[in-house]
């Protein structure tokens, strides 16, 4: 079993001819994830590696069944690119795209709400079944199928992640980047339970970061519904409080957003916080008592 | 991106937000000048910086008398202003804001922004105008109001009367409360019209003629959004900016100076946060942030050498690359290339790991250069703090 994606996830890649588009669409292809169709518009007719492109998600949805999307489209037509798979039907949304604008992402995250689809991003690394489907950009031969389920904010720091587990023969099942943009789709409090159900996770890393207060919010949660051995590295306990000008940011997160903070409240819901990244897979170890 | 009160307050004015008559002046001259066509009984001069704080740090003067308009501005113009927003090393004021000045019967505090945990942008607003704001959410949050705005529909009347209302105005001054609703309607205008990450108004006034005045102003812009606007990209100034960071900026390098002694050079966010925070378990402090992102080519690396080399605190430089999409002997060639470029003068460790990090590490031993190679986080931080004198 897994999370989210597997290997029958169908998937459609937007913005399949530019040049980020077409790469990763080979390299998740590569590692065997069933890429079907790839949309671009007005270049429908076209194949990239095979991969059919179509000029809307809608025809991509009628010709191959895809039911997952995965979006490289530039930040200002992002926003668009999404709501236009939606509204074709595709169930899972994994946005990849660095620098869309936040209000941009306040719009889309209201037209989504209530609806039967998932975002995951953006600003993310994406999603990966380990052995099943590589959607996104990370690289795969750091992965080990194991018993680990990965949930982060951070690119490279999960790589980091990832290699630990690996090295000490623990493995991933799935791991999932939510994007580290102030306004995303999915938080942790959404892919938790999932690993929480998956009977083959027998544990989560969860990885944070300074600012907002996803961590907080995930830590009420482990507290209340969590059972699974939950391991966390939040990420800028060195990080300067940054030049601020206003006060509203203070204000709204009323105090959380430390890296301090943090730690403090996944601590006092069990989460096994470790001050060095360095650890994060020993950590697991030592948790899963191997 | 911030900007200056002067340049928030030209927004305002554009999007029907009323400000006091004002002007940015930058010499005495300018000040006399201005004053004279002002012809008002109370002159407000304003230090201009990307901090706030002014008032209590000295940076707003006023006065009564046209004449000494020009003596407030000698005397503020190439001042060093330090205030709790500035940092102990302070701002230069290269401008000032010269104004009217209002006749303040009431101050209050009102901002919007979008609440990161709801997605919604909101409102926040408080009685308590023109204090520490920070205060009064920790001591009587009771005190501050918030009214997220649907973005589906956006700002509605019921949102401007529910703040209205919350903050007393009925009793306050009943006079001001249709302005002020119509007032948050222009404002939420502006914040998403113009790609706004946080505008605010400390002190939002009620003046002794019942009419409502915006007598300061903080914008800040979402970095991502600035491109749809040339209005705004103007508005930067580089003055407020740290030299080094602009040079990062123009070379794609995302850098934010810091005060250890410790260079990083690192491939994510993330991960360069992390670095900084293993630096400082193994007893040293990080004389930076530097994310190079994820295309780190030979001339990345070798712009960011410069500018870690030109902070003059730099003892040792710490290079962690996770090759993910970006390949270790890549960037090994990109160490070897630029270090013949930028004599590098300090110790330096090279942490590779991931896509061809063994390729890459040889490459490195085998460059003649005085580094040392890590695989390994934790003994990479080490390495670099022994090298520079400390001891974890
Ligand atoms: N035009 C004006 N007329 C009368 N008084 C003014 C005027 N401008 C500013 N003041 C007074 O000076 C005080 C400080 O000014 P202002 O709020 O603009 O700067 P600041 O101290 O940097 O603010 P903050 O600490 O909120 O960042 C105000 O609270 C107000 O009492
Ligand atoms: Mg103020």
């Amino acid at each position: 079993m897994s999370i989210l994606v597997n290997k029958n996830t169908r998937v459609v890649v937007q913005g399949i001819t530019g040049k980020e588009g077409s790469f990763h669409a080979t390299q998740c292809k590569a590692y065997g994830t069933k890429v079907v169709a790839g949309v671009t518009p007005g270049k429908a007719g076209q194949e990239v590696e095979g991969i059919p492109v179509f000029n809307t998600v809608a025809d991509a949805v009628k010709k191959t069944d895809c039911d997952t999307s995965l979006i490289f489209v530039p930040p200002p037509f992002c926003a668009d690119a999404i709501l236009e798979a939606a509204d074709a039907g595709v169930k899972l949304i994994i946005c990849i795209t660095e620098g869309i604008p936040v209000n941009d992402m306040v719009k889309v995250k209201r037209a989504l709400h209530g609806r039967d689809v998932r975002l995951i991003g953006p600003n993310c690394p994406g999603v990966i079944t380990v052995d099943e489907a590589k959607i996104g950009i990370m690289p795969g031969f750091i992965h080990k199928r194991g018993v680990v389920g990965v949930v982060s904010r951070s690119g490279t720091l999960t790589y980091e992640a990832v290699h630990q587990l690996s090295t000490l023969g623990l493995g991933e099942t799935t791991c999932v980047g939510i994007g580290g943009d102030p306004v995303n789709g999915t938080g942790f409090v959404d892919v938790l339970p999932l690993f929480e159900k998956d009977p083959e996770t027998q544990a989560v890393v969860m990885i944070g970061e300074i600012g907002g207060d996803a961590e907080e919010k995930a830590a009420e949660y482990i507290q209340k519904h969590v059972k699974k051995p939950v391991i966390s590295f939040i990420a800028g306990i060195t990080a300067p409080p940054g030049r601020r000008m206003g006060h509203a940011g203070a204000i709204i997160s009323g105090g959380k957003g430390t890296a301090t903070e943090k730690m403090k409240a996944l601590e006092a819901a069990g989460v096994r916080v470790v001050k060095n990244p360095a650890e994060i897979g020993h950590a697991v170890k030592a948790a899963l008592g191997r | 991106m911030n900007v200056h009160e002067f340049q928030a307050k030209q927004l305002f004015a554009k999007f029907g937000v009323p400000v006091p008559r004002g002007k940015e002046i930058t010499s005495p001259e300018e000040a006399t000048a201005w004053a004279n066509e002002l012809n008002t009984s109370v002159f407000v001069v304003k230090a201009q910086i990307h901090a706030g704080g002014r008032g209590k740090a000295g940076g707003v003067k006023i006065t009564k008398d046209k004449g000494a308009v020009a003596g407030l501005a000698k005397e503020l113009i190439g001042k060093t202003l330090i205030t709790h927003q500035t940092g102990p090393k302070g701002r230069k004021v290269h401008r000032l804001l010269l104004e009217e000045g209002a006749n303040i019967a009431k101050e209050l505090y009102l901002s919007i922004l979008v609440d990161r945990d709801t997605g919604w942008p909101t409102f926040i607003a408080s009685t308590e105008g023109g204090m520490e704001i920070e205060e009064v959410a920790e001591k009587t949050p009771e005190k501050i109001i918030k009214e997220a705005i649907d973005p589906a529909v956006g700002f509605q009347g019921h949102n401007g009367r529910n703040v209205a209302f919350a903050l007393g105005l009925q009793a306050m001054e009943a006079a001001v409360i249709n302005p002020f609703v119509q007032m948050l309607g222009n404002l939420y205008r502006l914040f998403m019209e113009k790609h706004a990450a946080l505008v605010e108004i400390n002190p939002l006034i009620i003046t002794k003629e019942k009419t409502l005045v915006a007598l300061d102003g903080k914008v800040s812009f979402d970095d991502n959004g600035i491109f749809k606007h040339e209005d705004v990209q103007k508005m930067r100034d580089l003055n407020e900016e740290d030299p080094l960071e602009i040079e990062a900026t123009a070379n794609n390098l995302n850098y934010v100076k810091l005060d250890g002694n410790i260079g990083c050079m690192v491939n994510g966010a993330g991960l360069a946060m992390a670095t900084m925070d293993v630096i400082k378990l193994a007893g040293s402090e990080p004389a930076n942030f530097l994310d190079v992102g994820g295309g780190a080519t030979k001339e990345t690396v070798a712009a960011g050498f410069r500018i870690l080399l030109k902070d003059p605190n730099v003892k040792g430089i710490f290079i962690n690359i996770f090759g993910g999409i970006v390949r270790c002997e890549r960037i090994a060639h990109g160490v070897i290339e630029a270090a013949k470029e930028v004599k590098i003068t300090v110790p330096l460790v090279v942490r590779l790991q991931g896509t061809n990090a063994d390729e890459g590490r040889k490459l490195l031993a085998a460059s003649g250069l005085t580094l040392e190679v890590a695989d390994d986080l934790w003994e990479a931080a080490q390495k670099i703090v022994k090298l520079t004198g400390k001891a974890a």
